[in-house]
């Protein structure tokens, strides 16, 4: 039983969603009918974040988002992070801090840390430990023990704020 | 094939009227709750009814002494602007909700409408003694929040109607909110619990949560230190009259076995946690 096509908004193209069921989440859409399958899927119930996108930049769970009620807003997933194919800086610094091991988190993660860098630019703030570890709160990760990610929002930050590393260059 | 649909109700008038069109169907403002059971398979629906787009729902205002919180309003938006400040322990209750993304969807009036004896904001409403403004294409009606929740959830909602807001009051005195769970993030209550004081009104109201089907409040508790403060000073409650609160607190309480904790460890820690948000309130009382 289908539900009537829609179309979805999804880093910045429109995409045609016909014959989907109207029970289907958006985390389920986005990998089984767009072809996107950089969120994770894992839990089903907003408890390990590895589906986090942004909806009209809000970080959001995209399991826990009814596909068809997400119709007209602004949805960005990790393959929106870097459209053009170059590593964007919260990625560049996952990567420098080797914050990244069997890497089922990291697409999730790295929409936490962006949308919370995203938050934290518009007055230019560095963030305090506090803030990032609530920030990524809702987004486990089981190998890295969280050291090497804490890390990586931090360089990350510094490159946001136009602070880039040396070894960056 | 048996038809389909999809609303995006802009009004609490369209929402209504979407409701008595389809009398089955799904009410969807955050998700967070009934996707779990979508994704499940457990909650089955031919017809959506989708609320986040009412801007009705959204807001919150001031009526004289009183806060009119929008059923649509999210967890991260009662705790950040002014609401903090007229609404403590919600805003608090909101800020233990889940996680950035949960708390980014999650509404007031899901939490309300699930009905959950862990739902984090259900403590404080009974505290607050809030009530709850219903809506269907029939007219309105205004329940108190004990009269709104009537199970593990269960609730009073008709076929047809909607939640369109919840009324607190704002009270002259500190609030805590307090809960206990396994971390710090992503936890559902094992036990929590609201204070709140009213100076004008000489009393302190309790609202305990995860400790009975319903959010309880310990009558007995409450009279009892009522009577232990001397409002005129506010000064606080001496070391023997915060104890008989506390044991008390833990008497009403009737909570049950299960995977997130034992009766015996529940009514213990709320016990905990009526002594320490208490103290809290007013500081300087003896521990």
């Amino acid at each position: 039983m289908s539900a009537d096509p829609y179309v979805l908004r999804v880093n910045g193209n429109d995409h045609q969603v016909p014959d989907a069921h109207l029970g289907e989440s958006l985390l389920w859409v986005l990998r089984e009918r767009l072809g996107l399958p950089g969120s994770k899927n894992a839990c089903e119930e907003g408890e390990c974040g590895s589906c986090s996108v942004q909806i009209d930049g809000e970080l959001v769970c995209s399991c826990l988002v009814l596909a068809a009620a997400a119709v007209g807003r602004e949805v960005t997933t990790i393959e929106g992070l870097a459209p053009d194919g170059e590593l964007a800086d919260v990625q560049r610094a996952f990567v420098e801090a080797g914050a990244v091991q069997c890497g089922f988190c990291t697409p999730g993660l790295l929409m936490a840390v962006d949308t919370l860098l995203d938050e934290l630019s518009d007055d230019g703030s560095v963030p305090d430990d506090l803030t990032v570890r609530e920030a990524i709160s809702g987004n486990l990760c089981r190998c890295t023990g969280y050291g090497r990610i804490l890390e990586a929002v931090s360089i990350a930050a510094d490159i946001r704020r136009g602070e880039s590393r040396g070894d960056l260059a | 094939m048996e038809a389909m649909s999809v609303t995006f109700a802009r009004t609490v008038d369209d929402a209504c009227a979407a409701l008595a069109e389809h009398p089955g169907a799904l009410l969807l403002a955050g998700g967070t709750d009934l996707m779990v059971g979508v994704n499940r398979g457990q909650v089955r629906f031919a017809d959506v009814v989708v609320l986040d787009r009412v801007d009705e729902l959204r807001g919150w205002r001031r009526e004289g002494d009183e806060i009119v919180l929008g059923a649509g309003l999210t967890y991260a938006e009662m705790g950040r602007g002014e609401l903090p400040a007229l609404v403590p322990a919600l805003a608090q209750a909101s800020r233990t909700v889940g996680s950035p993304q949960i708390r980014n969807a999650g509404t007031l009036g899901g939490n309300v409408a699930t009905s959950s004896p862990a739902g984090d904001t259900l403590p404080v409403l009974a505290a607050l003694d809030a009530t709850i403004d219903l809506r269907s294409a029939q007219g309105a009606r205004r329940l108190a929040i004990g009269e709104f929740v009537t199970g593990v959830k269960q609730n009073a909602l008709e076929p047809g109607e909607l939640i369109e807001a919840v009324r607190v009051p704002v009270l002259d005195g500190p609030q805590e909110f307090l809960k206990v769970g396994t971390r710090n993030a992503m936890v559902i209550s094992v036990v929590s619990l609201a204070l709140v004081v009213d100076r004008s009104g000489r009393n302190v109201r309790v609202g305990l949560g995860s400790v009975s089907p319903v959010p309880l409040r310990p009558a007995d508790a409450e009279a009892h230190i009522a009577g232990c403060i001397d409002w005129d000073t506010g000064s606080a409650p001496d070391a023997a009259a915060v104890h008989r609160f506390a044991a008390l607190v833990a008497g009403a309480a009737r909570p049950i076995d299960d995977h997130r904790g034992t009766a015996a460890y529940r009514s213990h820690a709320v016990g905990v946690l009526a002594r320490r948000a208490l103290l809290r309130a007013f500081p300087g009382g003896a521990s």
